[in-house]
């Protein structure tokens, strides 16, 4: 059963001849077929593309030509980000019909790779959302309990991932958006450090904080990805450059633990955790401590403010970054418009949802004049103070641990109507984004209600390879992310 | 009533650079192009696209910031600036709002008397233009983005100039200097520099001093526009302080339209809309550091400029100023005049070879002089030959243009073409003599009759010339027809 295998697993057993591509490429439009239409995860399929791509995967490797690392392997991919095959919604009205003319980096990557690109997975609108239950087009559940969030945005690509209907999913992290889902549905997700991954073709949300990274089975998938995804790219200007940061081989010295690893933790926000998630942190501490880490108390004074600095700070962004769709060129037209001024107003108000007319609101009072400095300068302030916190903490411990979120996964609607709430639930996410820092969310326990739990790695920029090493070291003495919940 | 006023006039004016590609992608500058067929994702602002800086448009903004004697800034950014208008596909403009590549200079231009004017420059920032509307569908309006994205460098001076002609001096020299520096075409059909004066008047009254509402009169792409429109501007501004007494007030800047039809200021919009266009940093764009060797490479580029050169050829060679103006109107009839009289040969005999000759047949062949195929040597030896009245002036065009298509010496093409002058003097001296005996009635007006003696004179050198097959030089001919009448 091919949908037991990471990744890796995968790609070793088809270039192996042990598998084909087509075997598990079917496989997964089998699952999909079969679970899917209630566990929501895809907003699209491509199945008749995926299987031409998984023969052609399978004639060259029969043929001995070479293939690309990911070759044959089925992998889905959050639709916020651009393919010049199928639609690319952002999970919203206003371009439900979209077709972008070009492909992302990272499809151009994936594609490069000989992986196999199944199918496009559901999300809040824009990526805006904490549940996916934001998303215009679909609803989608928790592999674990369908009456609960998969958490978001990335929630489609981190429910197909835990329910076997993709080997390995892309998703993207702007407030904590790939590592909370994983979180949630007891998966891998990676974070990487701010110009890491090249966002050309990423529909930004909020741009200086948005980045795509890999939604996994493991720590070693997440390196594989990595290798295909990283580097620079001169399309896009925030995209580090070689000189500045090489790009490692991540899966090259994986399994080689930190020597003499420190650990710091912020007491008071394991303490904001509800108490199993505290427990299921200490425990991971624990099995840290028994390969020979050290655990090193600090402080992070300024923690507190992320999520206010992070709403001034991605909605302006936001405000800015879909002032485009505006109905004139591409995307839903109201059919009321009478006059120009009205395609935009009505086109805006038909195809937007709830949250992301919030948001827009936001970032547009924020940026308003007579508000920009008390809200957006000083949340850029803020941001300054976070990056010191993270600098500071580095000084003392190689990374800093704490909880994926302060709760496990919620009710379907349950914060709906709070979206106050809803906001606090990226508590433990968001100020690794305001600081452009790598994080990893690994699975470390379940709570009473067989929920997973997600414990959050953070390391110093450009510093993945060290962070997948502290990750691989947890998921070698652990079994927690072995777990699969029943369909 | 005692009454005088002053006009005070600011400028704004956009200069469109002449650079391969456009400002934030790889599309090609190319005007009057089938619309949208210059477009690409990053310019149609599409959604997963992202802008990367074209580093030629800001060198060429650095090398006129430093023509305009501004301070450039050793550190700059991109802001975007946020208004809905359907030729603005991202609904923001990518521009510099607090840190401009360059500021506080100024430029000094010839006024009609011959003497200068220096007026202040306040300030020069980069950012992309946007594509144009078009009103010809009916009740729909087209667009086209051909435009959206060319690099436009915006110049606004203090309020510094007092006369409709000093705005129209300061927009020709500043075209003239753009051209010098290579970084526009500056060519006005096209587009290439459009103005926005800001007028008023300060009206002294019985001692009392009024000033007048502001208005900004929009989108002037010709230089006849710009001054008459000023000079409109100027009246109604008087007529309408002499009606109304209104003056100038916070928020009662009004905006104009120029009818060039009517030749009349239209009103576009009664008071300045307060408008908030939400500046912020491009957080897709890295900060641009000017570094002393950059600054140093780019401003090594300069050369003379066009006043400093004009204002050389009237102290070093002694040419008028309007010589010395036409010359310098075009930076290649200066540079082959320059070279010409550094062959050895006298200006202002090269300057009329160049401006009664040269600038026809470049005009004729819709080329600059220093294309027709001619070399400053040959230029500057056939100006040396006409000087020592070895060819007539009127031959020495003839030979001009003739070099077009040779690479002979002057002199040789001269004598292949028998356009030598006699200077002869005893040859002459026979020719005159048979004159003189041939035309008794001539020389005795020329002798006696002072009301007849110039037209005998003329008759009797021209007589004596076409005896000599229009070869005699007329200097000598003269010399000696006098020297054998006084006799």
């Amino acid at each position: 059963m091919s949908e037991l295998l990471t990744a890796l697993e995968l790609r070793d057993a088809i270039a192996a001849k042990t598998l084909s591509s087509t075997e598990a490429v079917r496989d997964c439009l089998g699952r999909i077929e079969k679970y899917d239409p209630e566990l929501g995860a895809y907003l699209l399929t491509f199945t008749e593309k995926a299987m031409q791509d998984a023969e052609t995967v399978d004639r060259k490797i029969a043929a001995g030509q070479p293939v690309g690392p990911l070759a044959g392997v089925p992998i889905a991919v959050k639709d916020n980000l651009c393919t010049t095959f199928g639609t690319t919604t952002c999970g919203s009205k206003i371009l439900e019909r979209f077709a972008a003319p070009f492909n992302a980096h990272v499809i151009e990557r994936l594609l490069a790779a000989d992986a196999v690109i199944i199918g496009k997975t559901n999300l809040d609108e824009f990526a805006m959302g904490s549940s996916t239950e934001n998303s215009a087009l679909r609803k989608t559940v928790n592999p674990w309990d369908a009456s609960r969030v998969p958490g978001g945005s990335s929630g489609g690509s981190a429910a197909a991932v835990a329910a076997g209907l993709c080997a390995a999913a892309l998703g993207s992290d702007t407030g904590g958006s790939i590592r909370q889902p994983a979180s949630f549905c007891g998966v891998t997700g990676l974070k990487p450090t701010y110009g890491r991954v090249s966002r050309y073709g990423l529909v930004a949300y909020g741009s200086s904080l948005d980045q795509i990274g890999p939604l996994t089975r493991n720590a070693a998938d997440a390196a594989l990805l990595m290798n295909i995804i990283a580097g620079h790219d001169p399309r896009d200007s925030t995209s580090v450059s070689d000189v500045m940061a090489k790009k490692p081989d991540y899966l090259a010295e994986l399994n080689q633990p930190i020597n003499a690893l420190k650990i710091a933790v912020v007491p008071e926000l394991i303490a904001g955790a509800e108490p199993r998630i505290r427990t299921a942190i200490e425990n991971a501490l624990k099995v840290y401590q028994s390969l020979g880490a050290e655990r090193v108390e600090i402080t992070m004074p300024h923690f507190d403010y992320a999520i206010a600095a992070y709403y001034v700070i991605a909605t302006a962004e936001a405000s800015s970054n879909l002032a485009r769709f505006d109905g004139v060129h591409y995307g839903h037209r109201s059919a009321e418009a009478g006059n120009y001024i009205e395609v935009y107003s009505k086109s805006r108000d038909e195809a937007f949802g709830p949250e992301v007319k919030r948001r827009i609101m936001l970032g547009t009072f924020a940026l308003s004049s007579g508000y920009y400095d008390a809200y957006y300068l000083k949340a850029l302030k803020v941001r300054n103070l976070i990056r010191q916190d993270f600098v500071k903490a580095f000084e003392k411990a190689d990374c800093l641990m704490l909880p994926v979120s302060p709760t496990t996964a919620f009710k379907i609607g349950e914060k709906t109507d709070d979206p106050l709430q809803m906001y606090l639930a990226d508590v433990y996410t968001i100020a690794v984004n305001l600081a452009g820092l790598p994080g990893l969310s690994v699975p470390c326990g379940f709570d009473e209600e067989n929920l997973p739990i997600g414990l959050q790695i953070i390391t110093d920029a450009f510093t993945e390879d060290k962070l997948l090493r502290i990750g691989q070291m947890y998921q070698n003495a652990t079994d927690w992310h072995k777990q699969r919940p029943e369909l | 009533m005692d009454l005088e006023y002053k006009i005070i006039v600011g400028l704004e004016i956009h200069v469109q650079l002449a650079t391969k590609t456009k400002m934030f992608c790889g599309c090609e500058l190319k005007f009057g192009q089938p619309p949208n067929t210059r477009v690409c994702p990053v310019c149609l602002g599409l959604p997963g696209s992202l802008p990367v800086m074209n580093k030629a448009a800001v060198e060429s903004a650095i090398l006129t910031g430093l023509a305009l004697n501004c301070t450039i800034s050793r550190k700059t950014k991109w802001d975007r600036k946020s208004y809905y208008y359907p030729d603005l596909p991202k609904n923001y403009q990518i521009s510099q709002y607090d840190l401009p590549l360059a500021e506080h200079g100024f430029i000094e231009i010839p006024l009609e008397d011959g003497s200068t004017k220096q007026i202040r420059i306040r300030r020069a920032h980069l950012e992309e233009d946007a594509g144009k509307n078009t009103h010809t569908l009916g009740n729909f309006t087209a667009v086209d983005l051909n435009r959206a994205g060319t690099p436009l460098l915006e110049i606004v001076t203090e309020p510094d100039m007092n006369s409709p002609t000093e705005v129209r001096l300061l927009a020709q020299e500043l075209q003239r200097i753009v051209r010098y520096l290579g970084v526009s075409e500056a060519d006005m059909q096209k587009g290439h520099m459009r103005f926005e004066p800001n007028v008023n008047l300060h009206i002294t009254r019985n001692g009392q001093v009024f000033k007048t509402p502001i208005t900004e009169v929009k989108n002037l792409n010709s230089f006849r526009a710009l001054e008459r429109s000023i000079a409109y501007e100027v009246n109604r501004q008087l007529d309408e302080f002499l009606t109304t007494g209104k003056t100038m007030q916070v928020g009662n800047k009004s905006t104009y339209g120029w009818d060039d039809v009517n030749q009349i200021t239209v009103l576009q919009r009664e008071k300045e809309e307060a408008h908030d266009y939400r500046y912020f940093p491009d957080p897709d764009l890295v900060p641009v550091v000017i570094s002393d060797d950059w600054l140093d490479r780019i401003a090594s580029r300069m050369g003379e400029l066009p006043l400093a050169m004009q204002k050389r050829f009237v102290s070093e060679y002694e040419l008028s100023d309007y010589d010395a103006q036409v010359l310098t109107a075009e930076k290649a009839t200066a540079v082959f005049f320059d070279a010409a009289v550094r062959c050895g040969a006298e200006p202002k005999r090269v300057c009329n070879l160049l401006t009664q000759t040269g600038l026809k047949l470049a005009n004729e062949h819709q080329t600059t002089v220093d294309a027709l195929g001619i070399s400053p040597i040959q230029a500057a030896s056939l100006a040396r030959m006409v000087e020592a009245g070895d060819v007539s002036a009127t031959s020495g065009a003839v030979i001009f243009e003739a070099m077009m298509q040779s690479d002979d010496d002057p002199k040789q093409i001269a004598e292949q073409r028998n356009l030598l002058q006699k200077s002869d003097t005893g040859q002459i001296e026979t020719l005159v003599e048979q004159v003189i005996g041939e035309n008794p009635k001539a020389v005795s007006d020329a002798k006696t009759n002072p009301k007849k003696a110039k037209k005998a004179m003329g008759f009797l050198m021209g007589q004596v010339i076409q005896k000599s097959k229009g070869q005699a030089n007329p200097k000598i001919v003269a010399e000696v027809l006098n020297r054998k009448l006084m006799k």
